[in-house]
């Protein structure tokens, strides 16, 4: 299962999954774009299951429908960039939803109606904010990231009698809609990429390539860990 | 919409910079303090206070608190 399918990083672990071998479930908002990711995919027996999973309701319903599964990637998420002083509740409240409750919910409801193969992976994308470096304005977002690393940590060691790994991917900037905002300019975004060390952002399938890793059977004594995928941004 | 309220409001993100400096003239790309982090807080602050989002492209296009007070207003 892969969430967050239907653009990005979800996509790029989509399509990556597919020309592996895996049969898929992708998850999104976008219908539309579920579906171009669905044409992408090699293979067949892949299932499309449009749902936001910040609603409850509709994540019990998808969860029903779904099959037994081997692998989860959780992709989902949302960008917020607001300096310290202005976030307030509400922005708060969004962006630990989209970024940390409904993954981390979705895997415990999968763990409970038993739909999580015994041996199985499940991998959270992260992102190097907050774990290893820090941005301005970036305090919400960082905070929902972060987050994750600590649950997944924690989910390693609970769910090791079930032989399931859970890992994090925490990429650099990826080159993906979320930061082509309405706040930033593509002139801006120009001058970061200029100041990393690779002098460009992450590829989205440079973070599938990691993603995947973890969720197949090359890192199979690999657990509770991070992998950093950032170009060597944060090490300098 | 006030220009008074909006050069206060305007003046209250800068920590270094003297509040007598700004007035509806000031160049305030050319202040020392001035950066991109506080472009962030700028937009912040209008949506905060004037419920209006603005795009970078339209903080960049600002040389003056008048043009980004003219702006802001005109999404009102």
């Amino acid at each position: 299962m892969v969430t967050g399918a239907s653009s990005g990083i979800g996509r790029a672990t989509a399509i990556l999954c597919a020309g592996m071998g895996a049969k898929v479930f992708l998850n999104g908002r976008n219908a539309e774009r579920l579906q171009e990711t669905l044409r992408q995919l090699e293979g067949e027996g892949h299932t499309v299951c449009c749902c936001d999973i910040t609603d409850e309701s509709a994540v019990g319903q998808a969860v029903a429908e779904m099959p037994i599964l081997d692998g989860i990637a959780l992709c989902s998420g949302i960008a917020q960039m607001t300096p310290f002083q202005f976030i307030d509740r509400k922005v708060l409240d969004k962006v630990m939803e989209n970024n940390f409750c409904s993954p981390v919910m979705l895997v415990n409801t999968l763990l409970k109606v038993k739909k999580v193969q015994k041996g199985s992976s499940v991998v959270f994308v992260s992102s190097v904010d907050g774990s290893k470096v820090v941005h301005a304005g970036n305090s919400v977002y960082s905070a929902s990231k972060s987050a994750l690393v600590g649950m997944a940590r924690n989910m390693a060691i609970d769910l090791m009698g079930k032989k399931i790994r859970v890992n994090c991917v925490l990429p650099g900037t990826t080159d993906t809609s979320m930061i082509h905002t309405e706040n930033v300019t593509e002139e801006m975004l120009q001058e970061t990429a200029k100041s990393l060390p690779m002098k460009r952002f992450a590829k989205p399938e440079e973070i599938a390539n990691a993603v995947v890793f973890l969720l197949c059977d090359a890192s199979s004594y690999i657990t509770g860990t991070e992998l950093v995928v950032d170009g060597g941004s944060s090490i300098i | 919409m006030d220009i008074q309220d909006f050069i206060k409001n305007f003046a209250d993100q800068f920590d270094d910079t003297d509040a007598s400096v700004f007035t509806a003239e000031t160049r305030f790309r050319d202040l020392e303090e001035w950066s991109s982090f506080l472009a962030l807080a700028i937009m912040a602050m209008v949506k905060s206070e004037y419920d209006v989002a603005l795009s970078a492209q339209e903080m960049r296009d600002a040389e003056t608190v008048q043009d980004l007070f003219d702006t802001v207003k005109s999404h009102i």
